[in-house]
């Protein structure tokens, strides 16, 4: 009974035998173009093994006939760009940072590299938006300490502010008034008076007009007569609305008793002085660069 | 009586995978073979022919009638442009190539499978090389069995050469859908075309010499999802190619009955059907129609038109084989007369789709008609969200996009409303020169970005609401596109 065939009548088929709920299936063949299409992807599976790297050895993997790695592509691709970007690297290095505005396309390549760079060694500092925090400058604003024309933020970032051991670095200090003795307690607080009605932060008293003497005598060689201060000492502006640690009478009272100290590396010898021009074009263009070179102005562009 | 189950495990001599039948349809005339002609010719001009359209856009755009340009990201079909925020009217068109198939195949069953489907038409174009090359369905099977000679190896590699000149021709058309035709076409041979384009070429080459030269009904059979879905859109009122078998059958070479009537009279009396099996001789797919509807019918009719001529032939009224749909089987069955073939296009389901299909349409139609070629949108710069300026000014900064959809390049005014004591300058320009008025020359058929700073007084509410306006310098007609945006400033000045 075993070796007869059954045939389905409507398909001259033979059954499998298989049944599910009056289901019945017939033994179709598959054809046979599908079994060498199958062949064909096994083969085309070991070739692969072959070619790629693929079989775990004990130390590392086979390596494959091409010698094939996705370490090797990357490294391919990293040179290829490298390679497309020389030219434009070289360029921005051949072009003084303050002609640099002047060429739109450069200026253009020059802020997005400077934006890379500033992410990797800017945010810790001044934020991921240059918006800075209480004694790191906000670098979107106008308010310029050491200068903010191209060129003098250049100078910033290549040889930093108050660098211990570095002759060309950005250097002044502040007297810490109180701590020292050099003013007395009621004398600190009559010019912290002044300095917050020169900021228009409140109405003249008689304390802001004792103060205006005190500041006379201490404060004015460095911040102005008018406290408008001095970039040669990167002497804030005391009139402005710009505070970098705060314009009220506590923090105020801080800066003057015991003076403040802002240090910031410098860059130069650590990124080069293409990726210091980059960064300043980043930090020029985020909204606060200043035209005019304020104090440099007959100096003649520097050759490289 | 022998039970399934008692079959298990005993397939040691079944065959597990099939040879392809070989399938040599005759040549046949008749009047859906001619349908057939017409449909091919239409479907492969058009195939061909498109790209070498001309459509004049003016001198910033190009002039290809329809060209999917996906390096620039913009597709043009005639008048119609779309942008990749447009993709809707690609959808849209997608819908009713959808629906629109649905209607036809609720309509008339598989008239997809056996007329416009491109594995058909290049089936049946390379059918008609093999008749070309080797004559008709006696000497293909002759020369099949044929031992390699001479003659034959010559007949195939000329047979195979043209298959390649057509599969080229296919692929190669291809490409041109995809950049301008004539620059593509002239680079191309001179092998300076992108890589993808060759690739492109090759593959479909390829797939077009093994489906349509070998493969042929195996890829509908086998392979192809669509016969599986088509079911389930045809009912009892779908045109599907039938063997009229109460008409036909008992079928033999003998004495046939006289009419339809006679077969309750002469029941031993033979059916119109004379077993000549020239329906089967003409399938491309190798299918037998009188056993019944199956996979392999792509309804294409050459069955139709061979019995036609057979029946023509012994004098008996066309149409053992015809279209007809399963309620026109019950009532033929029972004796009515055949149905004209228009009155089945009257088919509630048809009406169904045909208007979800115009509505669609027509929905594009109002849309495309309406459709704004400019807009603006404006990005708050977050980080930070406001600047802090050293006279008591709060600055904004952000990135405003306009896209200019028309052909060419528009100077464009961006104001600022909304926002007192407010004003802006754009990248470039700087705080002296702030306005409430900005203008740019957005180029044709481009988004621009235009990053500006807006400063207003530090006084004043955190977060206040106020609008960029675009309008075009000097225009023909009223347009402007707004948008809006936030000012931020610090808490509580």
């Amino acid at each position: 009974m075993a070796d007869k065939k059954v045939i389905d009548e409507a398909t001259n088929t033979e059954f499998v035998g298989h049944e599910w709920d009056g289901i019945e299936e017939l033994n179709t063949p598959l054809p046979r173009w599908w079994l060498w299409t199958f062949y064909a992807t096994i083969l085309w599976g070991i070739g692969y093994t072959v070619v790629y790297p693929s079989w775990p050895m004990i130390g590392e993997a086979t390596a494959g006939t091409l010698g094939w790695s996705s370490r090797g592509e990357l490294e391919a691709e990293l040179a290829a760009d490298a390679a497309r970007r020389a030219p434009l690297l070289k360029a921005i290095e051949a072009v003084p940072v303050e002609q640099l505005p002047g060429d739109a396309q450069l200026m253009q390549a020059a802020i997005e590299g400077g934006k890379a760079a500033y992410r990797n060694n800017c945010t810790q500092c001044h934020g991921t938006g240059g918006a800075g925090a209480k004694g790191y400058p906000n670098l979107n604003d106008d308010d310029w300490l050491w200068g903010g024309d191209i060129k003098s933020v250049e100078y910033s970032i290549a040889h930093g502010v108050r660098n211990p051991d570095h002759a060309q670095t950005r250097m002044s200090q502040m007297p810490a008034f109180g701590r020292d003795g050099l003013m007395q307690p009621a004398d600190i607080a009559d010019v912290v008076s002044y300095v917050r009605t020169i900021s228009r932060q409140q109405a003249p008293d008689a304390a802001s007009r004792r103060g205006a003497i005190a500041f006379a005598n201490n404060c004015a060689a460095c911040h102005g007569a008018g406290g408008n201060g001095n970039r040669d000492f990167g002497a804030p502006n005391l009139t402005d609305a710009i505070w970098l640690y705060g314009g009220d009478t506590a923090s105020l009272t801080e800066t003057v008793a015991n003076a403040r100290y802002g240090v910031m590396p410098r860059w130069g010898e650590k990124l080069g002085n293409t990726q210091v021009k980059m960064l300043a074009a980043y930090v020029y263009s985020l909204g606060g660069g200043e035209k005019k070179i304020a104090q440099s102005d007959a100096a003649p562009p520097a050759k490289p | 009586m022998v039970h399934l189950t008692d079959l298990i495990g005993m397939g040691k001599n079944r065959n597990l995978y099939a040879k392809r039948e070989p399938v040599f349809p005759k040549a046949v005339d008749g009047r859906f073979r001619r349908l057939k002609w017409l449909v091919m010719a239409v479907t492969l001009v058009v195939y061909y022919v498109t790209p070498w359209l001309r459509w004049d856009r003016g001198a910033y755009a190009p002039d290809q009638a329809v060209l999917v340009d996906l390096a620039n990201r913009r597709f043009y079909f005639g008048p119609l442009e779309i942008w990749p925020h447009e993709f809707y009217y690609v959808a849209g068109l997608l819908i009713m190539a959808g629906v629109g198939l649905f209607m036809i195949t609720s309509v008339v069953g598989r008239a997809w499978c056996g007329y416009a489907c491109p594995q058909t038409v290049w089936t049946d174009l390379f059918q008609h090389v093999d008749r070309l090359i080797d004559g008709d369905r006696n000497a293909q099977a002759r020369l099949a069995k044929a031992p390699w000679r001479f003659s034959k190896i010559a007949r195939r590699s000329a047979k195979w050469g043209i298959y390649l000149l057509i599969a080229m021709a296919t692929g190669g058309a291809w490409i041109f859908y995809f950049a301008d035709a004539p620059t593509l076409a002239a680079s191309f041979l001179s092998g300076d075309a992108p890589q993808v384009a060759y690739a492109t070429v090759a593959v479909l080459t390829g797939t077009t010499f093994v489906f349509g030269g070998f493969m042929r009904e195996q890829v509908c059979i086998y392979m192809c999802p669509w016969p599986r879905i088509q079911t389930a859109m045809m009912d009892e009122k779908t045109l599907i190619v039938t063997y009229k078998d109460w008409r036909g059958e008992p079928r033999g070479k003998g004495r046939r009955k006289a009419t339809l009537a006679d077969l309750a009279a002469q029941p031993e009396a033979l059916g119109d059907c004379i077993d000549c099996n020239q329906c089967v001789t003409v399938c491309p797919t190798g299918v037998d129609i009188r056993d019944g509807a199956q996979i392999g019918c792509i309804t294409c009719a050459l069955c139709i038109d061979a019995c036609d001529q057979v029946m023509a032939k012994v004098g008996k009224p066309r149409g053992l084989i015809d279209y007809a749909t399963l309620e026109d089987c019950a009532s033929e069955k029972a004796g009515g007369l055949p149905k004209p073939l228009l009155k089945t296009l009257r088919h509630p389901r048809t009406f169904a789709y045909l208007g979800i299909w115009s509505a669609v349409g027509l929905a594009m139609l109002i849309t495309v008609g309406d459709r704004s070629r400019l807009t603006i949108s404006a990005q708050h710069q977050r980080n930070p969200a406001y600047v802090q300026l050293s006279d008591g000014h709060v600055r904004n900064d952000f990135t405003v996009k306009i896209r200019n959809m028309e052909a060419r390049p528009r100077r464009m005014a961006v104001t600022l409303s909304g926002l007192p004591g407010g004003a802006m300058w754009a990248q470039g320009s700087s705080r002296d020169q702030a306005a409430t008025r900005v203008e740019t020359l957005v180029p044709a058929n481009s988004l621009a970005k235009l990053p500006i700073s807006v400063i207003a007084p530090g006084s004043g509410k955190a977060g206040q609401a106020f609008a960029f306006t675009v309008t075009p310098v000097s225009t023909d007609k009223d347009e402007s596109a707004a948008a809006k945006a936030v000012f931020e400033r610090p808490e509580g000045r």
